[in-house]
């Protein structure tokens, strides 16, 4: 997993709520096609019209928008299925943080485990931070700084966040959960020996 | 000290290691594995070096990705093979048990879990697929996962995650005619809205939880998820237990008698405390329809399509008129007579023996409309069997539906089965979002006896008119 720390770059905003995980990445394409080919698929209802050409009033196949690092949407941002899919089609096209009033518990826990921030911050901040882009599109960035914890909008407006520390350090540190969990191999060890004689019928399944 | 909620019992049980701040490194009982992810998960754990740590809590089943005509085999739907030929060769490797197609015991992950007994009281239960909190009906802690996290609880049998806050729905009072499970559910998402559960394990518990039998409680907990909530659970009792008992992989005899004495100390104590709480009253709950594209997106059967004009705030003003568009509705206009084209009774919302009954006392001495291609998919082969011996397929044929082989078929179009481009469906399953049937498809969410009405019908019907 890449480590992250900072990111500046144009934030596009997707200010719709309740973005569910379906729109993200469509379900037939994560039967077909492995996580590194999903970037063109990623929200393909909405980006391109019936006859497979881009949609222009799609917000990322506008010129300043285009391969934009950031996302800004709305409310319960990928609320729907667990796929993780959707972070690695985001990934694909080029999405390294979102930051949105609220996510879906379990697209929000994907995010972590690859990378992708995702920063809660409360909707009016949001959307200042979409009119601040749209009134100087193309030059409008927007940074992320994890390590002070602050979004810096395009008029240079310093935004705190909050974020669970084990999160932002693992993301800092870019650290793969299951090398840190073996390191209680012996407690999950005790644990299942304790459990199975106090809960014999939870082990019997051969 | 405060009582503590049938949540806090299973999830303290099984804390192997405080992760501090709120997270907890958590024992996983039963780990579920389907097509969609399951052989790619087995091959990622090799290819990063680690084993799987415990193949003998871990069972697949091959549910998203195939085929449901008559007659399949896994061949039937080619991208599916590709995912369920290695899942199967992998699967036989480890020891995993493996219930493949057209065996006894294969079905749609979450209903054969509890069918089978994996599924049992104050376990932990996961899967990769947002639907596990079905599970809870039974007084289980189950969740969705997602891939990196499937691959740290095949590696490990645990689970990192940060303990969510609690809430308890009480649903009072007696259903209404033509009122089921789906109702009440879609009717609390349409209350607190499909992030009203976000951050919460949620409890349902009131006088019409206890008396709805175990296969109602899978459907309520079934949309947990669509309200946000991760988990959604319900104590369990004795009808819990008479449900369990004989099945194969519950504990018999005294073993079983040990399990009800544990799973007796379950429910919530008497002064527990939530961090929210709401109450429905069910005499105010009639049939509901789902019209846009969210579960929140939901109306009594007798109500007007909603006006955008109307909504709460500019946000949701711009989402319903987003939804009537992509719906092809007028808003204003009776939701009652909209012409469907689709119906689709299935999925692990409602796709058990009692959901087929119900449909099926509707549909009996009845056809459908000309116009409508109508779809039974029973949930498992048990169900199919079940279904068949009750003679539920013989009605359903004699009315001019479709009988079909258990699977997810058009609960997420990633099987071939889709609702075709602009045309409209009522569906039993959980999902009305934009193209989940398929590309430009217009569903709209019921349970299965508004379902088999509407298919009679030709259009969205009330039920209680049948
Ligand atoms: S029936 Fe639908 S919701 Fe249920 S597991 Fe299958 S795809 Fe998921």
């Amino acid at each position: 997993m890449d480590k992250f720390t900072r990111l500046e770059g144009v934030a596009a905003p997707l200010m719709r709520q309740n973005v569910d995980t379906d729109v993200v990445i469509r379900i037939e394409r994560l039967v077909s096609l492995r996580r590194e080919e999903l970037g063109p698929y990623c929200f393909e209802s909405v980006r391109y019209r019936p006859d497979g050409s881009e949609n222009p009033d799609f917000v990322f196949n506008q010129a300043p928008y285009r391969g934009a690092p950031i996302l800004l949407a709305g409310d319960n941002f990928g609320c729907g299925s667990s796929r993780e899919g959707a972070v690695w089609a985001l990934m694909g096209m080029g999405i390294k943080a979102v930051i949105a009033p609220s996510y879906g518990d379990i697209f929000f826990n994907n995010c972590f485990q690859n990378g992708v921030l995702p920063v809660a911050l409360p909707l009016a901040e949001v959307e200042r931070l979409a009119e601040e882009t749209r009134a100087a599109p193309g030059n409008a960035r927007v940074t992320i700084d994890l390590d002070r914890q602050v979004v810096v909008s395009p008029r240079g407006r310093e935004i705190p966040f909050d974020i669970d520390p084990k999160r932002r350090k693992a993301m800092l540190d870019g650290l793969d959960d299951i090398a840190t969990t073996l390191t209680y191999k012996d407690q999950i060890a005790a644990w299942q020996a304790k459990d199975q004689s106090e809960r014999p019928w939870v082990w019997g399944t051969r | 000290m405060a009582g503590r909620t049938l949540f806090d019992k299973i999830w303290d049980r099984h804390v192997v290691a405080d992760l501090g701040g709120g997270f907890a490194l958590l024992h996983i009982d039963r780990n579920l594995l389907h097509d969609l992810s399951g052989a790619r998960a087995l091959e990622a754990v090799e290819q990063k070096g680690y084993r799987v740590a415990r193949p003998d809590l871990t069972f697949a089943t091959p549910d998203h990705a195939v085929s449901t005509l008559p007659g399949r085999t896994s061949e039937t739907f080619a991208p599916g093979h590709k995912l369920l030929a290695p899942l199967r060769r992998r699967a036989k490797d480890l020891g995993v048990r493996l219930f493949d197609l057209g065996q006894d015991g294969h079905g749609i992950v979450h209903i054969i879990g509890p069918e089978l007994g994996l599924s049992l009281p104050g376990l932990t239960i996961v899967c990769g697929d947002s639907h596990t909190c079905t599970h809870g009906g039974l007084g289980a802690l189950a969740f969705g996962i997602g891939s990196s996290e499937l691959l740290h609880v095949l590696a490990t049998q645990t689970l990192v995650q940060r303990k969510p806050r609690r809430m308890r729905i009480d649903f009072d009072g007696g259903l209404m005619p033509g009122v089921t499970p789906k109702d009440m559910i879609l009717h609390l998402i349409g209350t607190i809205g499909t992030a009203g559960g976000t951050g919460f394990a949620v409890e349902y518990a009131g006088s019409a939880i206890r008396a709805l039998p175990l296969e109602g409680r899978f459907t309520i907990c079934n949309l947990s998820i669509e309200m946000g909530a991760k988990m959604g659970l319900i104590a369990p009792d004795d009808l819990t237990y008479q449900f369990i008992e004989g099945r194969d992989f519950a504990p018999q005899g005294a073993a079983f008698d040990a399990a009800v004495a544990h799973w007796r100390t379950l429910p919530s104590d008497e002064d527990a405390v939530y961090d929210v709480e709401h109450r429905i009253d069910m005499a105010k709950v009639a049939p509901q329809i789902t019209w846009g594209t969210s579960p929140e997106h939901v109306i009594a059967i007798d109500r007007a399509i909603p006006d955008p004009a109307a909504a709460p705030d500019e946000n949701r003003r711009t989402a319903w008129k987003a939804a009537l568009d992509y719906q092809g509705l007028e808003p204003g206009k009776p939701i009652e007579g909209t012409r469907i084209d689709w119906v689709f009774i299935g999925s692990c919302t409602n796709s058990r023996i009692s959901d087929l009954r119900a449909a099926a006392q509707i549909v009996r001495g009845r056809h459908k409309a000309a116009h409508v291609t109508a779809w039974v998919v029973p949930g498992s082969e048990r169900v199919k069997k079940q279904a068949e011996s009750e003679g539920l397929d013989r009605v359903f044929a004699a009315a001019g539906f479709d009988w079909r082989e258990p699977g997810c078929s058009m609960c997420l179009a990633s099987n071939g089965e889709t609702v075709p481009p602009l045309q409209r469906s009522v569906s039993t399953s959980n999902r009305n979002f934009v193209g989940r049937q398929g590309p430009q498809a217009r569903t709209h969410l019921a349970s299965p006896a508004m379902a088999a009405a509407a298919a009679i019908a030709g259009a969205i019907t009330d039920v209680r008119k049948m």
